[in-house]
């Protein structure tokens, strides 16, 4: 029986490694599919990772890179180039690799940290033919920025997620024309800074309400077709813009890879990620799980923050210290899609707990309450939310000591 | 008044500034003040790319510039980095360009390969 496994060596791996370390678990073992540590960090290149963890700004690399080096003269164990093919509710992970086969190992304490992925055409429904040039912006981008390989001369972008903005600005400076950003919600889905410096700099017309219609092209992408979508997101006859590009990225939203988790049994939430407990635990006792397989983040310092809190109760749990029994639920409100965690846990040495969430509209002015049973127990007021923008508050445990739910709402 | 969002930090900030004073409204920190004010009068960005990178287990090395280079160099920049190519090993922090254009900045590799 091992003591931690850490099933994923990204931002959220490595970050939950470090904290159990710290807190002296001595037999820790990350399992990568890649093969190298860093996860989807090694093929962010751009800047801006870090500000909040080292007060400074770094690449994705550079961020990775940190943790890396961390975790050197630890004695923490990779697994590289390993497959995890099962999480048994008895926490036995079943993997596979080429340097050793087949192998089960049990452990008493199991971190989930294998991330998102993004949603591709398929999980879209675009219409028209299946020419090649249709690339998922993060597949685009590991080939450019890992591999080398400029995936396409004149290119449209559908959604304007953070990945998909910031590859509209590579492949501009490598010489690409990208011709336009379509999103076919009213507001975009990506951080404001992205916008300008991604589009703004670059003069790419940004098309909100805007969808992908018809895709052409026998071999290779040849054009795409552009409508405006009503208020339904339905295509408005007469609005049709038709592009001739070679390649079309899609940013179209990305989702918690959560295969294992749902073999093992454990309950997934309306993030399509697990339901978790303060600490991070999921549904089944001694699993943890942190990052963007819980729910998708904006900012990896975040993602550590949290992966932190996963490791640190990991070895808790190791070390026998059991949370307490009764659970406070934290509920969805108004324009709140949902809450992480989504149950709080009595706990003696932290006086207070941080909730994070989205929202579902883009609002001015507003004021996130937190309602107990008769009351408001604490509220925070906003000058601006958007659903591109994850939300984080800190509730005071004492506030909670005679609730059995609790719901987080905004007021407009 | 001009608006504009900092970019600063992923916060994205909402900035007003006075195109006579440059009075600044808006900045979460004094960083949107220095921000708002060097975009009205010399814009400039953190350019991050590749360059060729021999003899690792992956073709390319990522790079970054130490500071802000002038907005209008970026393609200019990015297009000097073709004639680089590293040879491994070489650790993050390593000095690919010194002071590129002059402007005071160094393109730095930001991955140990």
């Amino acid at each position: 029986m091992r003591d931690l496994i850490i099933i994923g060596g990204g931002p959220a791996g490595l970050a939950a490694a470090y904290a159990a370390y710290e807190k002296g678990v001595r037999d820790i073992l990350i399992i990568e599919r890649d093969a190298k540590l860093g996860g989807i960090l090694n093929q962010c290149i751009h800047n801006g990772f870090g500000l909040h963890r080292f007060g400074e700004e770094l690449s994705g690399p550079e961020y990775a890179g940190r943790y890396i080096a961390m975790l050197k003269d630890t004695g923490v164990e990779v697994y590289s180039d390993t497959m995890v093919l099962e999480l048994r509710p008895d926490r036995t992970v079943c993997a596979v690799s080429a340097a050793r086969g087949y192998v089960e190992l049990q452990a008493k304490a199991i971190v989930l940290a294998m991330g998102c992925r993004e949603r591709t055409r398929g999980a879209i429904s675009i219409p028209g033919k299946r020419p090649s040039g249709v690339f998922t912006a993060g597949a685009a981008q590991r080939y450019l920025n890992m591999e080398g390989w400029l995936c396409g001369k004149r290119v449209v972008i559908l959604g304007s997620g953070d990945i998909g903005l910031i590859m509209a600005r590579r492949m501009t400076l490598e010489g690409a024309k990208v011709l336009a950003c379509v999103e076919v919600m009213p507001y975009s889905g990506g951080l404001n800074r992205n916008i300008v410096q991604c589009l703004h700099d670059f003069d790419i017309p940004l098309y909100l309400s805007h969808t992908v219609t018809d895709i052409r092209g026998d071999k290779r992408l040849t054009g795409v077709t552009v409508m405006k979508v009503d208020d339904r997101r339905m295509p408005i006859p007469g609005t049709e813009m038709d592009f001739d590009c070679d390649t079309l990225l899609l940013s179209v939203g990305l989702i918690p890879e959560n295969e294992l988790t749902r073999q093992a049994g454990i309950t997934i939430s309306k993030t399509n990620g697990p339901v978790v407990f303060d600490n991070m635990e999921t549904s089944l006792p001694g699993v943890f799980a942190c990052g963007n397989v819980v729910h998708v983040h904006d900012l990896v310092d975040f993602v550590s923050e949290e992966a932190a809190r996963a490791g640190s109760a990991a070895a808790d749990r190791i070390f026998g210290k059991l949370p307490g029994e009764s659970a406070v639920s934290v509920l969805t409100g108004n324009a709140v899609s949902y809450t992480v965690p989504q149950y709080i846990r009595d706990s003696e040495n932290e006086k207070a707990v941080s909730v994070s969430f989205r929202v579902n509209k883009v609002m001015e002015n507003v004021t996130i309450e937190v309602q107990g049973k008769e009351k408001t127990l604490c509220s925070y007021k906003r000058a601006h939310m958007a659903p591109g923008e994850m939300e984080k508050i800190v509730i005071p445990r004492v506030l909670l000591k005679n609730e059995t739910a609790v719901t987080v709402a905004i007021k407009e | 008044m001009k608006e504009m969002i900092c970019i600063t930090c992923p916060k994205g900030c909402h900035l007003q500034v006075d195109e006579t004073t440059l009075t600044v409204r808006g900045n979460g920190c004094p960083r949107g003040v220095v921000y708002a004010q060097n975009e009205m009068t010399d814009p400039k960005r953190t350019v991050t790319s590749t360059v060729a990178i021999s003899g690792s287990f992956l073709a390319r090395c990522p790079v970054r510039t130490t500071a802000p280079v002038p907005k209008g160099k970026m393609k200019e920049l990015v297009a000097l980095l073709k004639e680089h190519t590293l040879v491994s090993p070489v650790k993050t922090g390593d000095v690919v360009i010194k002071n590129v254009f002059g402007c005071g900045a160094d393109v730095i590799v930001t991955r140990d390969m």
